[in-house]
């Protein structure tokens, strides 16, 4: 019996039916969808050689589009970060009208098709579009530079930071805050060292799924972007000029170093989600 | 010497200025971002007035191209269904070796870019790829058809379903479906009478958010798409090219088609996740 019970086994058993048909397909649909894509993706650029790949991912117009997609991306997190916080929390703690509209709106970048968005921010944005032309006197261009980027990334990674954050709040029970209360901390002690806590880890994992997002994104942002190299062109487009030229082994090239930057600083964030949880 | 009294407050509750002041940041922030980018969508699709507006939604391109989407939710959505069943049946009520690198796995499209979607169909099946001659002798065409719409698309909604039903099925757990074998039904029986139904508002909403993604998507099918009007333009692309051709009355008409369904989707969705949201995983996941 024991010697059964030591044995190592692919599958504990089940008097369910079905586990070899519904596994091996949803196995073989993985790998031909998603798996043998993507390492073809890993694979191609190494037929330029090492030191083509490097040449590839090092040359300035590369890595002025990653630093473009990451920064913007970065920034574009952190107003998430703070502003979806601070919406969460209206939407968990205050009552006011027109709450609900507001708490179903808030999913519209995951419904409105990037496209779309891209040419309704371009004219918000544009020098004399409705919110441009006021922002023009002021010496502020959004529309075809850097900072309509950040715009557009925040569109997109609106929601993130809300949704992770909100179902936490609700969940947080009211006795902790009074018990922080009755022993005399002010309601700012009482955020920062009790509801805070609670929280720092869906707000980092709403954090991290804004800028994971947002790193990649494409249809919002090239029509508000501008689109010049070395100043306002993102890595994605990068991508679609090379296969343009023909250039697999390059496009593939510039793909698998922002899918290796975005891993790597997925697996840092996980990591920091760690040490939160753990203190 | 009187202590000043001080105002009863609610221990757990904010002071009227900060609530005030909150409520005001994060409106202002959702009217900022999200308002006044749907306003100006249909706002700029009227701006000409109805006839232009019905005009350029009737145009022989723009049908086309609703039809191109239609046809291609069509067939992606359904797949993923699929995939999405049988990958929660296995994975939510079986334990198994590796179990949490595939779900690791099947969440693994959402965090890669839509153009590098599109990008990996073109380095296996386009004209250089590595299987695009071999299929070119075959008379295979994938980039630039229809082909290639639906698996960029595939690829990029492929978690939608499973990642709803995994969590809830997980949660309902094995008894249900032991109790109907025992009583002598089939495995088929069981899935159609007991899985199914039990599951139904969180695959309804799966399929929903799996759906708008579907006919919205835009980089991942500009890849493979090669923009040839009337032929491989969905709705999207066919927005782009009206814009880029500033035909922007035209433009922002098809976009406002793609806003429409966006706002549809949202209204199914809440009223779902109201209606039944004991029975979706995605309302009290975390």
């Amino acid at each position: 019996m024991t010697a059964v019970a030591n044995s190592w086994r692919f599958k504990k058993p089940s008097v369910l039916p079905g586990f070899g048909l519904t596994l091996g397909f949803a196995l073989f649909y993985l790998s031909v969808i998603v798996l043998i894509p993507l390492a073809a993706l890993l694979l191609r650029p190494w037929e330029l050689g090492v030191d083509g790949v490097f040449a590839a991912v090092t040359a300035p117009r590369v890595v002025a589009a990653l630093q473009l997609s990451f920064g913007a991306a970065l920034i574009a997190s952190l107003i998430n970060a703070v502003f979806g916080l601070i919406v969460a929390w209206m939407l968990v703690r205050y009552e006011f009208p027109g709450k609900r509209i507001i708490d179903a709106l808030v999913d519209l970048p995951f419904a409105l098709p990037t496209a779309v968005a891209g040419i309704a921010l371009t004219t918000l944005y544009a020098p004399n579009g409705w919110i441009g032309q006021y922002l023009e006197p002021l010496g502020i261009k959004v529309a075809y530079t850097p900072l309509g980027v950040v715009f557009a990334l925040t569109f997109i990674g609106l929601p993130f930071v809300v949704r992770s954050v909100q179902p936490v709040l609700a969940d947080l029970e009211k006795e902790f805050e009074e018990a922080a209360a009755s022993l005399g901390a002010t309601r700012a002690q009482t955020f920062r060292r009790v509801i805070f806590p609670a929280v720092l880890p869906s707000w980092l994992t709403g954090v991290a799924l804004a800028f994971a997002r947002a790193v990649g994104e494409y249809g919002s942002v090239i029509f508000i972007a501008g689109n010049l190299p070395m100043v306002s062109e993102i890595a994605p487009l990068l991508i679609i000029i090379k296969l343009e030229q023909y250039d697999y082994a390059g496009a593939a090239a510039v793909g698998s170093a922002m899918l290796a930057i975005s891993f790597l600083l997925l697996l840092a964030i996980n990591m920091l989600q760690a040490w939160a949880r753990a203190r | 010497m009187t202590k000043p009294t001080r105002k009863f407050r609610y221990p757990t509750k904010d002071s009227a200025p900060v609530r005030i002041a909150l409520t005001l940041a994060g409106v202002a922030y959702i009217a900022l971002f999200l308002l006044t980018p749907l306003i100006a969508v249909f706002a700029e699709a009227l701006r000409n007035g109805a006839a232009a507006f019905l005009a350029a939604i009737t145009e022989k391109d723009a049908l086309a191209a609703m039809w191109l989407t239609l046809t291609v939710a069509a067939i992606a959505v359904p797949l993923n269904t699929i995939f999405g069943l049988a990958a929660a049946w296995s994975v939510a009520k079986f334990d198994f070796w590796g179990k949490s690198v595939l779900i690791t796995l099947i969440d693994l499209p959402f965090s890669v870019s839509p153009v590098i979607s599109g990008l990996v169909y073109v380095l296996l099946f386009g004209a250089q790829g590595y299987l695009g001659p071999w299929l070119d002798e075959l008379g295979i065409k994938v980039i630039f058809t229809v082909t290639g719409l639906v698996l960029a698309t595939v690829f990029v909604t492929f978690p939608f379903v499973a990642r709803e039903l995994i969590p809830l099925m997980q949660e309902q757990g094995v008894a249900e479906e032991e109790a109907a074998l025992s009583l002598g039904a089939s495995g088929w029986q069981m899935f159609w009478r007991v899985t199914l139904p039990n599951v139904r508002w969180g695959l309804l909403y799966g399929i929903l958010l799996c759906n708008a993604r579907a006919m919205g998507e835009f980089g991942a099918v500009s890849v493979v798409s090669g923009h040839i009007r009337g032929l491989t333009n969905t709705m999207p692309l066919h927005v782009e090219i009206l814009y880029n051709e500033y035909n922007f009355a035209a433009a922002f008409a098809v976009a406002s088609i793609l806003a429409l369904l966006a706002l549809v989707t949202l209204v199914l969705k809440s009223a779902l996740e109201w209606r039944y949201g004991d029975e979706i995983a995605a309302t009290h996941r975390h």
